[in-house]
């Protein structure tokens, strides 16, 4: 892990491995969408929730990949506070629009199935409400770099936040057992196995792949595209001179 | 030991003093309250079942005022470099600040809080559960609501933007003293929501300052 890290480090390097790494991913993606969206339209109805059971198939791994990523955001801004890591900092400032993309489809598709489940587009149960909180953590990640003017700083007090911010991860995560209310307690990690049918498993996990893939694959390019941005930025102030 | 006793009442005196200071805060607490009944009409059983949780709720908003000058002032007339070298570590200053800022005004305003809960029809056997929920809460926003401005300062509109990063850090004790206020309308065991509620706030005490200091060092770097 840290070898890879390591590795990763030097920009050249990274651009080198992201080169092909990102279209891989998005290939990728998009293969594992296929086959997932194929048996997840195929599979049987449930017997209580009907048709609006697929929507699971997009909304759930969106939940996942929106916590998966803050994740993510908070480990490289550990990277680039710690041991202040250009690269890392590029990672962080390009992870946190596609976290706060996914944990929006999440709450939006949570709304959309939320409606005919519980006759409620929203209610005020903890998990929905600890993911509107994540949502509001990425807002003010965002918000406090951009009104940064100077870059080294507004990355530097960003990363404070991001790393403040993953103490709510483990209240997101485990707010199903402390607030346990209208929403569904925990099915497919749940003790001693998976209460979820395999039909509904399987086109479950391939989705959450393919989820996985597109966020490597965007997460790559958008990192690609900041450190072309910084090149262009410190080319400008070299002419500048 | 006196440059921290020194340090404290300068930041009391700032928070009383400066622009209002408490009367500011109570006025904006009393005009919070003032408009709940106006917007959902004046009927005393639906006011008294949402009593305890408006209280609560302007508590927590009123907990916002103070702090764009909790270190702005400081930053921009050099004070906070000067405190950055002296001999107290920037962890403990920055924790004074809260600490005095809590005391100016977050603990007058835990007596504001149950006064407001029964003007809006809430029972008079509430007022120490909310005196006690509002002095832990009060402690947990001002410690946590200090991250937000050392982050913010040298933002643009920081004013707002410390708004925007603390209030969601505010949910966790909003929930736990909300919970606990509730239950005990309710007559449910309501001790497990104090316990979270004095957990946060401790953890907010103990943890707050780390991120502070190094929000105040990377502002002034």
């Amino acid at each position: 892990m840290t070898q890879a890290l390591a590795f990763l480090y030097n920009p050249h390097r990274f651009m080198a491995f992201s080169a092909w790494a990102a279209p891989l991913f998005g290939a990728l993606a998009l293969a594992l969408a296929a086959a997932g969206l194929w048996l997840g339209f195929t599979a049987p109805e449930d017997y209580q929730q009907g048709d609006t059971v697929r929507i699971m198939f997009i909304h759930v791994p969106a939940a996942w990949l929106g916590l998966f990523v803050y994740v993510c955001l908070g480990g490289a801004s550990f990277l680039s506070l710690v041991f202040r890591q250009a690269l890392a900092d590029a990672a962080a400032r390009a992870a946190a629009p596609i976290g706060a993309v996914f944990t929006a489809l999440a709450l939006a598709t949570g709304s959309l199935w939320g409606k005919p489940m519980w006759g409620a587009w929203w209610v005020w149960d903890a998990r929905l409400t600890s993911v509107l909180v994540l949502f509001l953590f990425y807002l003010a990640y965002m918000a406090l770099r951009a009104s940064i003017d100077d870059e080294a700083k507004g990355a530097r007090a960003a990363a404070i936040l991001a790393l403040v911010g993953l103490i709510n991860v483990p209240v997101v995560h485990w707010s199903v057992e402390w607030w346990n209310t209208l929403h569904q307690g925990r099915t497919v990690f749940a003790a001693g196995g998976s209460r979820a049918a395999t039909v509904f498993l399987v086109p479950l996990l391939l989705m959450s792949l393919s989820y996985m893939s597109a966020f490597g694959a965007l997460w790559l390019v958008r990192i690609r595209g900041e450190v072309w941005r910084r090149r262009a930025a410190a080319a400008e102030a070299r002419l500048a001179r | 030991m006196s440059a921290a006793l020194q340090l404290l009442k300068r930041e009391m005196a700032i928070a009383w003093g400066r622009g209002g200071g408490l009367l500011v805060t109570s006025g904006f607490f009393a005009g919070a309250t003032l408009l709940l009944p106006l917007a959902s009409g004046p009927e005393p059983e639906r006011l008294a079942q949402i009593a305890p949780g408006a209280a609560w709720t302007v508590l927590a908003l009123s907990a916002l005022l103070g702090l764009e000058r909790l270190f702005e002032r400081d930053f921009e007339d050099g004070a906070l470099d000067l405190m950055a070298h002296a001999g107290l570590a920037l962890e403990f200053t920055c924790a004074l600040k809260c600490l005095g800022h809590w005391l100016a005004t977050g603990a007058p305003l835990a007596l504001l809080a149950p006064v407001a809960a029964i003007a809006l029809g809430a029972s008079p056997t509430l007022a120490p559960l909310l005196f006690a929920c509002a002095l832990a809460g009060g402690l947990a926003f001002a410690f946590t609501g200090g991250i937000g401005a050392a982050l913010s300062l040298g933002a643009r509109r920081g004013g707002l933007l410390t708004a925007v990063i603390v209030l969601p850090l505010f949910v966790p004790p909003v929930i736990f003293g909300g919970g606990a206020l509730d239950a005990f309308t309710a007559g449910l065991p309501w001790r497990a929501g104090v316990a979270l509620l004095g957990a946060y706030a401790a953890a907010a005490v103990a943890l707050g300052p780390l991120a502070m200091a190094a929000a105040c060092r990377n502002a002034l770097s």
